[in-house]
């Protein structure tokens, strides 16, 4: 039996759809996010995928770690925004928070 | 060429872009905080770093034998097609020679400035742009390839601007940035345009080569036997003909011959010549290739070869860059700029840009006799004009920069004749005597209180002992005293325009000869005037004092120092060596500051000794260093320049002509203006001639030529423009309204089956869009999920498009 | 490449800890189990890198994600929401269409996944690669590495700067209350339904 690309792809492909159905149906701006990192680990786990069993070559971990911090940097910010969004708002639900204004 | 790594090479250029960047960034809150030595520890200390690394490459080099260069490949950079284009340096001998004076005049002229711009509120802005300005021409110098080369070419252009119009506030001062940029724009295009043909020429020899039958790597390993190898062992490439292909077993030979001559990184010369190139070296390569070569001469474009027309293109540049003629005409109005800026830029390095852009493009100039003669008539021309409008300049910084061009002029005349050693050699001893110059003339200047009129100096020789001194050996030096620098140069400029053979018109280097003779002797004369009108004699101006100052107009200029030199500066301590007590009011000239002589004393020494580098083998009490250590680099062009035997008793008659002019000039220089004594050249003025009168004003007014660009190019556009307006109001306009009237009756026509017909319809598709406008209007709800649902619905039809459907 | 039997039971073991993570943020009613289940993901994810013998990357995995992010979203739950409040804290809206996304993308990967004819990469021995990746980030990747840096800087810096709220929160004084926020409230659909500090009331 032969663990190859299908399967990691799969396995990738329902995380990401997961991750998309968190951030179509919650309406908690921190369940968004939660759902935004699992399509991140999707992505992820795709390129280490791709790196180990395509090209043999350490380019997608590389890339893997990127996407990582690129991950962290992402959470830090949007939740710093949240954070504001319920200092004015008092609510992180996004269907109230539709406002441009201050 | 083989090329060594040497991984330091690129920190000569990025410590000054460094110190650029530190002091650019940060350098008004330095000065607010630790004043002006905060600002020159970094602006000066990285320049000598930088210029230490350079002296240790160059020694490396010397070690590494004669066909070697230092390299260093930062990244690759734009590597597209044939482009191939990367952020390298090369040091060889030639941009070695090259990266040692810029480096150490540039930081001698650093440690200058420290006390030149003393007081000036723009300090930092000024040594940010300094070091900038070094980061440029240390690019420009160490490029390894033309595109390299362009960025450090604009990145001096851009340096000269803003250092011209330094002070921004003085109109005067800004309009002069603003010409040099757009005259040096002028040349770029040039530039621009002889890289393409040269891209695109040498591209295309490959498409049709006419004498070649075998494919490439046979022409690269066919050859003529021993005497290709021979040739291949000295000039450590390879050469080949378009003859036979060797037989198997010689060709193996050959082929490990190869390999043995080249190691290291050379072992790509080795590699097929690549079809065209930016790199300097491949281009070589490819244009020492007999086939290649020949072809590529072979194009021709517009009735004039492709080779010549690249040439004469990239000489535009050069001659932009330069101040030749016809585009030299910004270099006397970048006078506006501070001194130690006229001494750097415009007087030792990046005006000789041009100069060495022609020198590192021997093997291409070289192809083309027309180009060459172009480049040396022109240098010529130049060399005799700018020398002949020196003689009448009051400014003593306008007699140097028209000096300059002058000089820039004698270079161009050698590398025109092919003698690009002498060029070379004659750029290094003019950036040694000049730099001097200048910066003795910004020391006279700072003494008198900014002033530059030599009518109104005098004298100056007990006041400012140090500054006379340099400048006279500088004058000595330029003027081309025996065994002074200038006089080798010079000297062997001379005699190489004299015997060249290498002019396309009939005997050529005679007139040549005759020309460059007579600018010398106006040399000598103008630089001698300048120096006795500053020094001896009695101090003509009157005495300067803190109340002058006070009264002087532009001091009121909101803070902005627009003088020549900063206010405050005779508020520095200055040297307590003065003999004479009377320079100790400020009343009088006085010497400048510790930090300026000395760097005028290390310039004059230079400027003494600096032409033993070269010694003729006709004196030959020393060996010639500086054309042994260039011949590696020039070598390869030999062949194509060729020269006229004489006996030596020409070459020592011509020796002892330059000697006799450079005395007869300054001789009349003392004739008439020591002590300025001499009533002649009032008498003469007075005489009421109108010859005398008419050549005189000729001349003063720089033969109009300000005037004729501004005629021809200036109001000619505006005339153009006129003319075209009235084409347009009057014809063009006419015709408009006709065919206006013409429509109008259409368009009522069409209008009323508008109305009727069209409208109806527009009116349909246009409620509808209102309409469906006012249904997607719910779309920007401003809720992520929806325009998370817009993405996912992109990306699946993108998957499905890819993927999913048969195609 | 074949796998053995018990590689391949590990690989769906951490396979289904992965997805039936996922599974569970997605559907949990509780937005903390949301995040808890998210542990499990990110565990699954990370043996499944160690499966690929990414190993230096399985251990930032778990430092960076379970260590760093699924802390600070478990920050952001406990600050932002009543977490007892079940209706509250994870609402959802668009159950149907978020179910359609939900399979349709599903099928999708799966049919590319199943489609493509995947290369082979020559098969690697098991060992460390965290030496190989150290040397292509300081080697030919320094670039990217160095412009990550600046940006993690940066999102460091935007973070503070956005978290800090403005200065006049500080100026205004009543450092007790420092924060709930002087700005005036918006004027939200359930405005009326709410206390000052946000609570529904019933």
């Amino acid at each position: 039996m032969t663990i190859g690309v299908p399967h990691y792809l799969i396995v990738s492909g329902i995380l990401l759809a997961c991750g998309l159905f968190t951030v179509v149906t919650r309406r908690n701006a921190v369940a968004i996010l939660m759902g935004i990192e699992l399509i991140l680990n999707a992505a992820i786990l795709n390129l280490v995928a791709f790196s180990r069993l395509v090209t043999g070559a350490v380019g997608g971990q590389v890339f893997a770690l990127f996407g990582i911090v690129l991950a962290a940097a992402e959470a830090v910010v949007a939740l710093a925004i949240v954070l504001q969004l319920y200092r004015a708002f008092r609510s992180v639900d996004t269907t109230e928070t539709t406002e441009l204004k201050e | 060429m083989s090329l060594h790594p040497f991984p330091y090479l690129w920190l000569i250029p990025a410590l000054p872009l460094l110190g650029a960047i530190i002091n650019g960034l940060f350098g008004s809150r330095i000065q607010r905080r630790f004043g002006e030595t905060g600002i020159w520890a970094t602006a000066v200390l990285l320049p000598w770093i930088s210029a230490a690394i350079a002296a240790w490459a160059f020694v490396t080099l010397a070690r590494s034998g004669p066909e070697t260069a230092l390299y260093v490949k930062l990244w690759g950079w734009l590597n597209v097609g044939w482009l191939d284009a990367d952020v390298a340096f090369t040091l060889d001998r030639l941009s070695g020679v090259m990266c040692l004076v810029v480096t150490f005049v540039g930081s001698l002229i650093h440690v200058y400035s420290i006390g030149y711009m003393r007081g000036d509120p723009g300090y930092w802005r000024f040594f940010a742009y300094l070091n900038l300005f070094m980061f440029a021409m240390l690019t420009l110098v160490l490029a390894d390839n033309f595109l390299l080369m362009f960025v450090g070419w604009e990145g001096v252009g851009l340096c000269s601007y803003l250092l011209i119009s330094f002070w921004y506030r003085d109109k005067e001062k800004a309009v002069a940035g603003m010409k040099a940029f757009v005259v040096n724009r002028v040349g770029d295009a040039g530039f621009v345009l002889g890289l393409f043909l040269l891209f695109w020429g040498v591209a295309g020899t490959w498409q049709n080569p006419p004498h070649v039958q075998h494919p490439l790597p046979d022409i690269i390993l066919g050859g003529e036997g021993a005497g290709a190898t021979t040739r291949a062992a000295t000039a450590g490439t390879v050469v080949g003909s378009e003859g036979h292909s060797l037989p198997a077993p010689q060709r193996v030979m050959m082929e490990s011959i190869v390999s043995g001559i080249v190691h290291g990184e050379g072992a790509a010369a080795a590699a097929p010549l690549p079809r065209t190139s930016v790199k300097f070296r491949e281009v070589e390569r490819i244009l020492r290739d007999p086939a290649r070569r020949d072809a590529f001469v072979s194009q021709r474009w517009l009735g004039l070869s492709l080779v010549t027309l690249a040439c004469l293109f990239l000489f535009l540049g050069a001659t932009g860059k330069s101040a030749q003629i016809p585009l030299y005409v910004w270099l006397p109005d970048a006078m506006a700029g501070p001194t130690p800026v006229s001494a750097l830029i415009h007087a030792a390095t990046m005006v000789t840009a041009g100069v060495y852009l022609v020198a590192r493009l021997h093997f291409l100039f070289a192809l083309s006799p027309l180009a060459l003669t172009v480049v040396a008539t022109v240098g010529a021309a130049t060399a005799l004009f700018a020398a002949t409008i020196g003689l009448f300049q009051h400014d003593i910084k306008k007699v140097l920069a028209y000096s300059t061009v002058s000089q820039l002029g004698f270079m161009f005349v050698a590398v025109g004749v092919g003698a690009f050693w002498v060029g070379i050699f004659h750029l290094v001893t003019h950036a040694f005597f000049k730099a001097c110059l200048f910066l003795g003339s910004g020391s006279v200047i700072l003494g008198c209180h900014h002033e530059q009129d030599m009518r109104k100096m005098g004298g100056l020789w007990k006041l400012m002992p140090v500054t006379a001194f340099t400048y006279l050996l500088s004058c000595l030096a330029i003027a081309g005293f025996p065994l002074f620098s200038g006089f080798f140069s010079k000297d062997e400029i001379l005699w190489k325009v004299f015997s060249t053979g290498n002019l396309v018109y009939h005997s050529g280097g005679f007139w040549l000869y005759v020309i460059a003779a007579v600018a010398a002797l106006c040399t000598s004369f103008y630089m001698f005037r300048s120096f006795f009108m500053t020094f001896t004699g009695k101090y003509r101006g009157e005495p300067h004092g803190h109340d002058a100052h006070a009264s002087s107009p532009s001091t009121h200029d909101s803070g902005l120092t627009t003088h020549d030199s900063p206010a405050a500066s005779h508020d520095s301590p200055h040297d307590s060596s003065h003999s004479q007590p009377a320079a100790h009011s400020s009343h009088l000239p006085h010497e400048s500051p510790a930090s300026m002589t000395v760097v005028l004393a290390i310039l004059g020494a230079l400027a003494v000794v600096g032409g033993f580098l070269g010694v003729p083998p006709l004196l030959g009490f020393l060996p010639n260093w500086f054309e042994h250590w260039l011949e590696p680099v020039f070598g390869g062009s030999e062949h194509f320049v060729h020269w006229r035997h004489y006996p030596h008793a020409y070459e020592w008659g011509l020796m002892g002509a330059s000697v006799v002019i450079a005395f007869l000039g300054a001789a009349v220089a003392w004739w008439l203006y020591y002590a300025a004594r001499s009533p002649i050249p009032g008498r003469l003025m007075a005489s009421g001639s109108p010859l005398v009168r008419r050549v005189h004003r000729l001349i003063y007014n720089k033969y109009y030529v300000d005037e004729v660009y501004g005629r021809v190019f200036v109001d000619g556009g505006v005339g153009l423009s006129r003319g075209l307006w009235w084409i347009d109001a009057r014809i063009v306009d006419g015709l408009v309204n006709l065919a206006g009237r013409i429509g109008a009756l259409c368009g009522m026509l069409q209008g009323w089956i508008d109305r009727v017909f069209v409208d109806g319809l527009v009116n349909q598709v246009g409620d509808g869009i209102v309409a469906g406008g006012r249904r997607l209007r719910g779309t920007q709800s401003g809720r992520v999920q929806t325009y998370v649902y817009g993405i996912v619905a992109g990306c699946v039809m993108f998957a499905l498009l890819t993927y999913a459907v048969p195609w | 490449m074949t796998t053995s039997l018990a590689g391949a039971v590990v690989f769906y073991a951490l396979a289904a800890l992965a997805v039936a993570g996922a599974a569970w943020v997605a559907f949990a009613r509780n937005i903390v189990h949301s995040a808890f289940a998210l542990l499990a993901t990110f565990f699954g994810v990370a043996g499944l890198y160690a499966f690929l013998s990414a190993d230096l990357v399985a251990v930032i995995q778990l430092l960076v994600y379970v260590g760093g992010i699924l802390i600070l979203i478990l920050f952001a739950v406990m600050l932002t929401s009543r977490i007892s409040e079940v209706k509250v804290s994870n609402r959802s809206a668009g159950f149907g269409l978020g179910l359609l996304v939900l399979l349709g993308t599903i099928g999708v990967m799966a049919a590319v996944a199943l489609r493509v004819p995947w290369g082979k990469a020559p098969p690697a021995t098991p060992e460390p690669m965290a030496p190989g990746v150290g040397d292509a980030l300081l080697g030919p990747y320094v670039l990217p590495f160095e412009v990550v840096s600046v940006l993690l800087l940066a999102a460091l810096i935007g973070a503070v700067t956005l978290a800090r709220g403005r200065k006049r929160i500080a100026a205004s004084g009543t450092p007790g209350a420092a924060a709930p926020d002087p700005v005036p409230e918006r004027k939200t659909k359930d405005e009326e339904r709410k206390t000052p500090d946000g609570e529904v009331q019933p």
